[in-house]
């Protein structure tokens, strides 16, 4: 299954990881941002009803 | 049929991207595993280049994500600047970083790509100097977002900065052909037959490409939504501030 990269093995493997490890990263960062930023406003529209 | 600036007031924003941005994420997930298995495990070695043909798969969608994601950008700032509308500066906003990852996933891989085909990491190449200055344009872009309190004046400030930077976007684009010398040969995906990369290699870079275009739209729409929250709150929490 897995193709034999040979000599070029570390480089492929390289490029794929840095890639993935990034782009990992950034939708990790995108979701959880996301997710705090909306319970944030969730709790200030609550405090806004409440408070007139 | 409603217009187009209908489907971006903040409030008709927020409806439909809740529905589509679910769809376009998996849409996304599974043509970017689907282009990137199918390029690395299920395409033969390049008889010049070896294995290393495979980086190909995530070097050029990121190349081509990181200067689209630039133009796209422009064309939001333009719309702000002229019609003042507040969606389409954000999104520009929530492209940055996306873009910014992008150009440092093409830095990286071609880097890597590059030793052993060229036996260096770097040279102060056409295409890969204006690609470097591009990144450092959208740590720029986004240092100034965050360097300026009011959000107005940052967006006007900013969009102006992607106005300058879009030369440099061009000029990745299109270095090799304008000083035609470099390391860095032309363009690999090409509609012209005799200029395109051989079909085993073309069709999963095709759908590796798709599924990296669907997870750039996917990230900005996420992204797009949190800063109209994040606008949103703003607004209460200064609010609030006044009334004491």
């Amino acid at each position: 299954m897995m193709p034999d990269l040979g000599k070029y093995a570390g480089d492929v493997f390289a490029a794929y990881g840095i890639t993935f490890v990034l782009l990992g990263g950034l939708i990790a960062l995108s979701l959880i941002r996301a997710a705090r930023i909306k319970k944030r406003l969730q709790a200030a529209e609550e405090r806004r009803k409440t408070n007139g | 049929m409603a217009s187009l600036w209908e489907w971006a007031n903040p409030r008709k924003f927020m409806t439909w991207t809740d529905k589509a941005l679910p769809v376009i994420s998996i849409f996304a997930a599974v043509l970017f595993l689907a282009g990137l298995v199918w390029g690395f495990f299920f395409t033969p070695d390049d008889y010049r280049q070896g294995a290393t043909v495979k980086i190909f798969y995530i070097h050029v969608p990121s190349a081509m994500i990181a200067i689209n994601a630039w133009l796209m950008m422009l064309v939001a700032s333009l719309i702000w600047l002229i019609r003042r509308h507040h969606v389409s500066v954000l999104a520009a906003k929530a492209a940055a970083p996306v873009g910014m990852v992008m150009t440092l996933i093409a830095l990286a891989s071609g880097a890597i790509w590059g030793k052993p085909m060229w036996g260096t990491y770097w040279e102060w190449d056409p295409r890969l100097t204006s690609f470097l200055i591009l990144f450092l344009f959208y740590v720029g872009y986004l240092a100034l977002w965050e360097a300026i309190e009011d959000p107005d004046t940052a967006a006007d400030l900013t969009s102006v900065l992607c106005l300058v930077g879009s030369v440099f976007a061009v000029l990745s684009r299109y270095a090799v052909n304008f000083w035609n010398q470099g390391l860095h040969q032309g363009a690999s995906l090409s509609l012209d037959k005799a200029e395109n990369v051989a079909d085993v290699f073309w069709y999963p870079a095709l759908v590796a490409l798709a599924g990296f275009v669907l997870l750039f739209l996917a990230l900005v729409i996420l992204r797009t939504r949190t800063e109209i929250r994040a606008r949103r709150l703003h607004a209460i929490e200064m609010r609030e501030r006044v009334q004491g």
